[in-house]
């Protein structure tokens, strides 16, 4: 039997609104346009659907404001 | 234990400007101790003043926020006192190689077993954007209106002729690389020097027309390359990263434990 190795699945974007400076860094890097700014200029998840789950936003948010929680 | 164990989260949201390169640093380096499975209690950070020594006040681990260039003078009498414990020493530009210039090549000369982190954004922020010894020729700040005419120290270059026995270079934009690069910096025993390429959006970007934290990035992105890669060579202007020096020396508490054995033979 081939083992088959799953990829982490997005259950949610767990974003610290009061920790958001909207400096734009991770919706500038996300490598498939799933982040935005919203008209408070605090980073939201408009298209979650399109996470691959890569963490890139986790990873550079200098406020610690974002997790990626999978499944 | 989750990245969020390590940090103090009654000080946030923290103090740096948006799009400060310095919170990226943060971000990498809780995610290097807790690959390194480390607990709070074998850390200790010692920092001096400036936007990036904030850091140790967000840390939960043992931490002394000392006075301006100061930092290593301070982590190499914890570490010589308690060998044990890991010492991680985060500093700006101006911190270490302007004010604490002498304390960072004698610590790299003594290869004592600390990890300097210089977050290098290339400005005083914290006192309002005077250049550096590491702005580098043509930069404008506050105190040079019509631009810099010094040359900037190469930091990798003045640690490798300082004696330090583990040198690499990263920058924000690179973090999975930059959270390896410290890690292996805290695992190397000897004086390890990790230089990371911030921005500063507030004073450095502003005053240089590079635009907000993601055109620096952007930048860090696209003038960087590899250590020893063939774009290098075709395009010597590029800044390289990865480590550059790795080696294995004396380590000076170790070095100092035989002295004060060869002191006391006979004596007891």
């Amino acid at each position: 039997m081939v083992e088959t190795q799953t990829k982490p699945k997005l259950k949610e974007h767990r974003i610290n609104r009061a920790w958001c400076k909207g400096c734009g860094i991770c919706v500038a890097f996300c490598p498939k346009q799933v982040l935005e700014l919203d008209d408070q200029d605090k980073a939201v998840a408009a298209r979650p659907e399109d996470c691959i789950a890569c963490k890139l936003c986790e990873l550079r948010c200098p406020d610690l404001a974002i997790e990626i929680i999978t499944e | 234990m989750a990245v969020k164990d390590f940090i103090r989260e009654r000080f946030f949201p923290h103090i740096w400007c948006p799009g400060c390169g310095h919170g990226i640093v943060l971000n990498s380096l809780l995610r290097a101790v807790e690959s390194l499975g480390m607990s709070k209690n074998e850390i200790v950070m010692v920092s001096g003043i400036g936007c990036s020594s904030r850091i140790s006040g967000y840390l939960d681990f043992h931490t002394l926020h000392t006075i301006h260039g100061r930092a290593l003078a301070f982590a190499t009498g914890v570490k010589l006192s308690r060998p044990e414990l890991n010492l991680i020493v985060p500093m700006g530009d101006g911190d270490a190689l302007a004010i604490g210039g002498n304390h960072f090549i004698h610590a790299a000369r003594r290869n004592i077993d600390l990890t300097a982190i210089v977050m290098n954004n290339r400005i005083y922020g914290m006192t309002g954007g005077q250049f550096s010894p590491l702005s580098g020729c043509g930069v404008m700040a506050t105190t040079a209106p019509f631009a810099t005419v010094d040359a900037g120290f190469d930091v990798v270059e003045l640690a490798r002729a300082a004696g330090a026995t583990f040198v690499a270079r990263s920058t924000a934009y690179h973090v999975q690389q930059l959270t390896k690069l410290l890690r292996d910096a805290i695992l190397h025993e000897g004086f390890s020097v990790v230089e990371v390429l911030t921005q500063c959006p507030t004073y450095f970007g502003r005053r240089n027309k590079m635009g907000g934290a993601v055109e620096m990035l952007k930048w860090f992105k696209e003038n960087t390359t590899p250590v020893g890669s063939k774009a290098k060579a075709e395009n010597p202007a590029l800044i390289e990263r990865g480590i550059f020096v790795q080696k294995e020396m004396p380590e000076y508490c170790k070095a100092y434990d035989q002295v004060i054995e060869r002191a006391q033979k006979g004596k007891k």
